[in-house]
């Protein structure tokens, strides 16, 4: 990643210009030609420091009312082989290994679920949980009651390359 | 928000192409007119069904850091924490939760030592314990939520 990469992030990541060639646009605002600015951001969808170009719905607003993060207690031993069966559950939009903090949060697997009503949300924390089974020591689900923010990642403009 | 809007939110959820005119491409396959489309996004975006749209850039493989992480804020000043945390730019979301710890904020910054300063910086502006839960294994990034 060059400065002229760090201008193109810098000048996208509040968003994709509306306008019928955004990437001319874009280009015309860090004084490259169209086509270098294309193909860099091909390389960089290519070496995953873009994971995709494309929309972020707020959940809420699409219906999904109930929003949890599913966290439980794992025996180490076994989290790596549980977390990749959890993360392959067809409602999982996450699924982590994470420290514990001991004593107050003894949790190491996190999941998360979106449920437009209560109920299809306690029906997926119910299949993670008959997944884990005997392996699963305890378990919380700590539904969203606000966004606070939801900007994404911002890299800031003066930083020297 | 009608079907046009929901096919919309579900095909640019998948990815949008990088070529000369992408809007009229898009459009194209929705079977409406560029202008319709841009239009949408527009409003999609002002009323907030849309919290983004552009690229996604993922931090580590800029050579930077993630990580979650939370705080017991008091109730009674609750929103007075959450105006700090998120005056932060590392803060890249941050989540009311039902719990004890009951803020939760994905920080994302340009290097890995980054992530200790901010959260110094959060509690010594807070006077709260950041509980810090970086990723030790990723099991699956990505769902779409069908609109």
């Amino acid at each position: 990643m060059d400065h002229i990469d760090r201008k193109i992030i810098s000048a996208s990541q509040a968003g994709l210009p509306l306008t019928p060639e955004p990437y001319q646009t874009l280009a015309e605002q860090i004084d490259i030609s169209v086509n270098e600015l294309m193909q860099r951001l091909t390389d960089m969808q290519e070496q995953g420091i873009i994971r995709r170009i494309g929309a972020i719905p707020n959940h809420y607003k699409l219906g999904y009312q109930h929003n949890g993060m599913t966290v439980w207690d794992i025996n180490d031993a076994h989290i790596d082989e549980l977390g990749k069966k959890v993360g392959a559950l067809g409602f999982v939009s996450h699924c982590y290994h994470r420290p514990r903090h001991l004593p107050d949060w003894p949790y190491n697997l996190f999941a998360m679920i979106h449920g437009k009503t209560a109920e299809a949300a306690e029906r997926q924390i119910q299949q993670i949980a008959d997944l884990l089974g005997e392996y699963c020591r305890a378990h919380e689900v700590l539904y969203s009651t606000r966004i606070l923010k939801k900007t994404g990642l911002r890299i800031k403009n003066n930083v020297p390359s | 928000m009608d079907e046009i809007d929901r096919a919309i939110i579900n095909t640019l959820q998948v990815g949008f192409p990088i070529c000369p005119s992408p809007y009229k491409k898009v459009a194209k396959t929705l079977n409406i007119s560029e202008q319709a489309l841009i239009e949408r996004l527009q409003t999609l975006l002002d009323n907030g069904i849309l919290s983004r749209f552009g690229p996604m850039f993922h931090a580590e493989q800029m050579g930077g850091a993630l990580t979650l992480a939370a705080i017991k804020a008091p109730q009674d000043n609750y929103d007075t924490m959450a105006e700090i945390i998120n005056s932060f730019p590392e803060v890249a979301h941050n989540y009311a939760r039902e719990h004890v710890l009951n803020m939760w904020f994905v920080l994302a910054t340009e290097t890995p030592e980054q992530i200790q300063q901010v959260i110094n910086q959060i509690e010594a502006q807070t006077g709260l314990t950041v509980y810090n839960m970086p990723k030790i294994q990723e099991y699956f990034v990505g769902l779409k939520l069908e609109a």
